[in-house]
């Protein structure tokens, strides 16, 4: 039996929404799952106290504090040597071996798996540099995982912005270091902070890499030598030693409100950026 | 004049100097992970270190060929279960969709490679190790069970790139097979996604790169055990998951043992990449 090529074409139709319809499914009941359960949890005392007794009582300040401060350093190493090496690749330079090869480390280092960053940083910068477990340690494996994001984003960023813009800046007399910094800076500055941003989303959502660098202390973290845990890492030991249920949903609505407010300004720069390029 | 052109050099060094942060960070970590790990493989020997079938450090024993097979096995039961509906998904984006669906579906999608690894294993634990133990049997936590989070977590990866490759390709194919008669999904099957084929197969090997590098979602719904699986029901321990249970109290060969691990991955991985790379650029 043949299908005729409507029906055929209403089947793969059926087929493809149901498939859409199923991811979008997934994806709303795993957030409102979390945030159901977890939303509850999140009190003034949660948010503003030390955990205490391994995280059974007492609230996640340190743990705030700690992925904060590891994400900050990650993002103020990262940032300049991703832009740079951005406007390195598109106006400094003509297409060639060294583009190819900038270009090839970074796609390599974008599918490194974290794990594989956690060793990298605890044998580099924890034992090497002797940096011991510390926020320093974490910021700066951190800063090499979102580096590709950054330098691939930014590339795009200044891409797009249209030639007429370097045109008249040179004409005008510009040099290319006031050029990039008076004309392209300015315009390509949305896509680039849609860059940073996703770089932050990944580590404040980042566990493997930071476990081994950061390491896990309760502690309040005082410095940037202290040992930290952040939220993803006391999420993950609290469920899966069964430490405390209440306080790992709540840790997890945490993190899932931080991912969504971080995915959603990186949207809106998006769309800023589209507009602002027609 | 001269003056101007010493201003410019002094940006142009140092944006190379910053432009080979890259390099010189891939550089590092390659070196160092060879350091520790190489002077275990030699001394175990490649042979007996990759298919040795036994793991047991406190005995200084490392074979790690349980570990491949589970990777393999995990990572092929997440491109079953996810490659099909991740590609269903993007021909939705790029084809199917109305233009306000897909404008709300995209970030959506985005939303999801955004979640952290750690809830997704949770969910895992809560919703799908049960479901595996009460109507399958075994224990739940079991490569499958790795499978179905692993097809989840790799779907933004395949849809995103592969909707982009059927974008990007000239609205012309479609006018003329429309012009042919032929209807809008023969015109996908039989054009678009032939033309597509590059980038789309370059989604699903990197979508198999993440799935083979994926580490805390599958060490809370895989079981870890070092044994050979003998089903998809059985408890299973990855090359990853190998790494994030035992850095915490390693110490001595057994974290070179550990190094040695992430040195397999890593050729693993960069096989993968370098054939991702080689198949969009084939175009």
């Amino acid at each position: 039996m043949k299908l005729s090529p409507k029906i055929t074409q209403r089947i793969a139709k059926t087929v493809i929404w149901s498939a859409a319809l199923l991811v979008i499914l997934l994806l709303f009941s795993i957030i409102i799952y979390i945030l159901g359960k977890g939303i509850p949890n999140i009190t003034w005392q949660f948010l503003t106290q030390i955990p205490s007794d391994m995280g059974r009582s007492g609230g996640i300040l340190s743990t705030i504090v700690g992925t904060l401060s590891v994400t900050l350093v990650a993002t103020l190493v990262a940032t300049p040597l991703g832009v740079g090496t951005a406007f390195y690749l598109t106006e400094y330079t003509r297409e060639g071996i060294i583009t190819k090869i900038i270009r090839f480390s970074a796609e390599s280092l974008a599918g490194i798996p974290s794990i594989v960053y956690g060793l990298f940083g605890f044998i580099f910068f924890v034992i090497y540099l002797k940096l011991g477990w510390s926020i320093l340690s974490g910021g700066l494996t951190l800063a090499v995982m979102i580096l590709p994001t950054i330098i691939r984003t930014s590339e795009e960023a200044i891409r797009t912005v249209p030639a007429i813009y370097r045109e008249v800046s040179y004409s005008l007399g510009g040099t290319k270091w006031q050029t990039m910094l008076k004309a392209l800076i300015p315009t390509a500055l949305p896509g680039i902070s849609t860059g940073v941003i996703l770089g932050i989303g990944r580590c404040v959502a980042e566990t493997a890499a930071v476990i081994l660098t950061a390491g896990s202390a309760l502690r309040m973290p005082v410095s940037l030598f202290s040992p930290a845990r952040t939220m993803a890492v006391h999420f993950y030991i609290l469920a899966r030693e069964g430490i405390s249920m209440e306080r790992a949903f709540g840790t997890a609505a945490l993190l899932i409100i931080l991912i969504l407010i971080i995915n959603i300004g990186a949207n809106m720069l998006v769309n800023k950026f589209v507009a602002k390029g027609r | 004049m001269k003056i101007k052109k010493f201003g410019e050099k002094i940006p142009q060094s140092l944006f190379f100097i910053i432009a080979l942060s890259a390099l010189s960070v891939l550089a590092l970590i390659t070196v160092f992970i060879l350091i520790e790990g190489v002077p275990l493989i030699s001394k175990v020997g490649v042979f007996k270190f990759l298919f040795g079938m036994k793991w047991a450090p406190s005995l200084g024993q490392y074979g790690i060929f349980p570990m491949i097979v589970g990777t393999v096995f995990v990572t092929t039961g997440a491109i079953i279960l996810g490659v099909p509906i991740a590609l269903c998904c993007s021909i939705f984006l790029a084809e199917f969709a109305p233009k306000k669906i897909s404008n709300l579906v995209r970030p959506a999608i985005q939303l999801l490679a955004g979640i952290p690894s750690v809830v997704y294993g949770f969910w895992g634990l809560i919703f799908i190790v049960p479901f595996i133990r009460n109507y399958m049997g075994g224990p739940g936590l079991s490569i499958l069970a790795g499978s179905i989070i692993l097809a989840i977590m790799i779907l933004p990866t395949i849809i995103s790139i592969s909707e982009v490759s059927i974008l990007a390709l000239p609205p012309l194919l479609k006018e003329g097979a429309f012009a042919l008669g032929a209807t809008h999904w023969q015109t996908i099957r039989g054009v678009l996604l032939p033309a597509a084929k590059s980038g789309i197969l370059a989604s699903i090997i990197l979508g198999i790169g993440r799935a083979v590098g994926e580490t805390m979602a599958v060490i809370m719904v895989l079981g870890n055990a070092v044994a050979l699986p003998k089903s998809i029901l059985d408890p299973a321990r990855t090359l990853t998951t190998n790494i994030g249970i035992e850095m915490g109290y390693a110490s001595g060969e057994h974290q070179q043992a550990l190094f040695a691990t992430g040195i397999v991955l890593l050729v693993i991985i960069m096989i993968l990449n370098a054939s991702a790379q080689y198949a969009i650029r084939r175009k």
